[in-house]
């Protein structure tokens, strides 16, 4: 059984001039659970929303979108916070800590929202990344580089069955790009985790052995005049 | 699965923490508002409790025909000047109705430094009761003068704040304020110390009424010319003048025999009576001041409330991103929601604890400058329901004003703020 289904899942924005502008098109696309998959895209083309639809932050217009055997497109927004909080792990290119925590709060109040706070089982992931000399550092003491592995740590806490990362080296240089995401990708595969990831680094993409276009997977419409 | 409340806390703490200035500066705000406001209303009420225990157990004053405010004023809060002068013999008169319990003449006419010199007998000190206790202590070596002597017994306000004290002595000045420069040749010595009374007569100098009619200068005009007393000599009752008679009634009832008598029958004297319903009427005269004070307290606390909302609302626009990575972790809506409710209250719960500080900072102020000028003690732990209701009111208010912040995080749009910031 796949882990993540998507099937005819339709989202359009209206733009300032007054016209309906689709985003995302996607007739079908699936994930099975520990599966880790890449997704090649260029900037603008839809994967963040891609993603926001799939961790149900964001509704589509139309569609249907399973994950764990629940439909998400079908549940409230507090349910789908729910769902977030324990099915999913989120990386971002900007990685998105908050400033005023440690690493090992950010990865702490990441795991208050699903399974509960567990500080012994954040300081092991932060000290398997090599950060356990920085847990009580705040995030701009640290490197981008750390900065990423709290991020991933934070992504990882809660035991999630999938993990979306969204550009996770858009901002490293290459050789922090490449530990982050062998870190990134092992942890997943420790954790038992699928994982999805879109980017447009070739060098990024060569390193999975599932790379899919993601034009090939989204195929919006014309803009239509409202 | 709900967040527990000990997470949402951590996170409104961590906030106010990292927004210390304006954390502090809204607390600080909102505890002037609530201190003022518990300070304004405690003030009110024992400034009429003070007032209506300003008589001493009093139920009327007999004095000069004219206005009995003034007479009141003048005789139970020795404040404004005397409405003039009655004969000796009306007093007399008076002290001998079978309706009257009690009854003390009273002269004025000089002062020292400013405190009011009264002339009286011994009597008001050692027989006058109000509710069945005596009223005047003398504590530690006091007594009461000699009505040949040229001695005084001070109120305990007069005796802090001129330093006099038993033994010492000082002349008087004439007129019933300091705008005079005229010093009697007389010299009294301070023989008794009065214990705090909590009422006006805490800044009277009190001394025989003999030795006011034989004050160097001063005319007694009860026979209708002016007699000047000499040493060795007594004083006929005919020539002698009193500026007020401090009446006890046996019956309440009798008031209204009298008042016809002398207000409405007589021409020569008026009767001030019931002395509580004068010294309410004083005070709902004055009682725009304290109507005014507590429109301001309230405009305060509206201030407060404004600085609150302003100073959580401005932090919402750097605070966007923070409440969309809480969001994408799975934090619900009502969690952010609930997060800013929190800092709100908090803050207000900060303002209401130390509204107790400046309310007792203001009452010290308060109690100090009111027993200066009247006499009056405020007792600054005496419970007022504004005690409760205000820091109540303060969390209701709080509560409010973070309500527009918080529905501002309410509605923090993921997606966008991620992709923003992302930017």
């Amino acid at each position: 059984m796949d882990l993540l289904e998507l099937r005819d899942v339709v989202k359009a924005y209206d733009t300032p001039e007054g016209a309906r502008h689709e985003v995302l098109r996607i007739p079908e696309f699936r994930l099975a659970a520990r599966d880790q998959v890449a997704l090649a895209g260029t900037s603008g083309s839809g994967k963040s929303t891609f993603l926001n639809v799939i961790a149900g932050m964001v509704r589509p217009d139309s569609g249907r979108v399973m994950l764990d055997g629940q439909e998400v497109t079908a549940l409230p927004e507090a349910a789908r916070d729910a769902l977030r909080a324990r099915t999913i792990g989120y990386v971002f290119q900007t990685f998105h800590l908050l400033g005023a925590y440690s690493a090992l709060e950010n990865v702490v109040l990441g795991m208050a929202f699903g399974p509960g706070p567990d500080p012994a089982l954040a300081r092991a992931l932060l000290e398997r990344l090599g950060l356990g000399e920085r847990l009580h550092y705040r995030p701009h003491q640290l490197s981008v580089g750390q900065q990423q592995r709290v991020a991933l740590a934070r992504a990882l806490a809660n035991r999630p069955k999938l993990v979306l990362a969204d550009e996770p080296t858009g901002n490293l240089d290459p050789g922090n790009a490449r530990e982050a995401l062998g870190l990134l990708r092992d942890l997943c595969t420790e954790h038992g985790a699928a994982l999805l990831l879109v980017s447009h680094d070739p060098a990024v993409l060569a390193q999975f052995e599932t790379r899919r276009d993601f034009d090939s997977i989204n195929q919006p419409g014309t803009e239509v005049r409202a | 699965m709900s967040v527990p409340l000990g997470t949402m806390f951590r996170i409104a703490w961590r906030s106010l923490r990292q927004h210390a200035l304006s954390t502090w500066v809204t607390i600080s705000s909102a505890a002037l508002a609530s201190g003022l406001v518990m300070a304004v209303f405690a003030v009110a009420r024992q400034s009429s409790e003070a007032f209506e225990g300003g008589s001493l157990g009093f139920d009327a004053v007999l004095g000069a025909r004219g206005s009995s405010t003034q007479l009141v004023l003048n005789s139970v809060f020795h404040l404004n000047t005397s409405p003039g002068n009655l004969p000796w013999k009306a007093y007399q008169e008076i002290a001998a109705n079978p309706s009257v319990e009690e009854a003390y003449p009273y002269a004025v006419g000089d002062n020292y430094r400013s405190y009011r010199i009264v002339g009286t007998v011994p009597e008001f000190f050692t027989e006058h009761r109000m509710e069945g206790k005596p009223i005047f202590e003398l504590p530690g070596d006091g007594r009461v003068f000699d009505p040949n002597l040229r001695e005084a017994v001070i109120g305990s306000v007069v005796a802090h704040k001129t330093k006099l004290r038993i033994g010492s002595r000082f002349q008087p000045t004439h007129s019933l304020d300091a705008g005079s420069d005229h010093v009697h040749d007389e010299d009294y010595v301070v023989v008794g110390i009065l214990a705090p009374t909590n009422s006006p007569a805490d800044k009277v100098i009190w001394i025989p009424i003999e030795g006011m009619f034989r004050m160097d200068g001063h005319y007694l005009r009860g026979a209708g010319e002016n007699f000047e007393a000499h040493a060795g000599e007594a004083i006929p009752d005919e020539h002698k003048e009193v500026s007020a008679v401090m009446l006890r009634l046996k019956d309440p009832a009798a008031g209204f025999m009298m008042q016809a008598r002398y207000n409405k029958e007589g021409k020569e004297a008026t009767l001030a009576w019931p002395i509580a319903t004068e010294v309410q009427s004083i005070f709902q005269q004055i009682s725009w001041v304290s109507r005014v004070l507590i429109l301001v307290a309230y405009l305060v606390v509206v201030v407060a409330a404004g600085s609150l909302l302003a100073s959580l609302y401005n932090t919402m626009n750097e605070r966007r991103r923070e409440f969309a990575i809480l969001r994408s972790l799975g934090a619900r809506r009502r969690t952010l929601l609930g997060v800013i409710l929190l800092e709100s209250g908090t803050i207000a719960l900060g303002g209401a604890l130390l509204g107790f500080v400046v309310y007792f900072g203001i009452m010290a102020g308060a109690a100090a400058v009111i027993r200066s000028e009247t006499g009056v003690v405020l007792r600054t732990m005496v419970y007022h329901p504004a005690m409760l209701w205000t820091p109540l009111g303060m969390l209701v208010v709080g509560a409010i004003a973070g309500l527009v912040p918080a529905m501002k995080a309410y509605s923090t749009d993921v997606s966008r703020e991620l992709s923003q910031s992302a930017a």
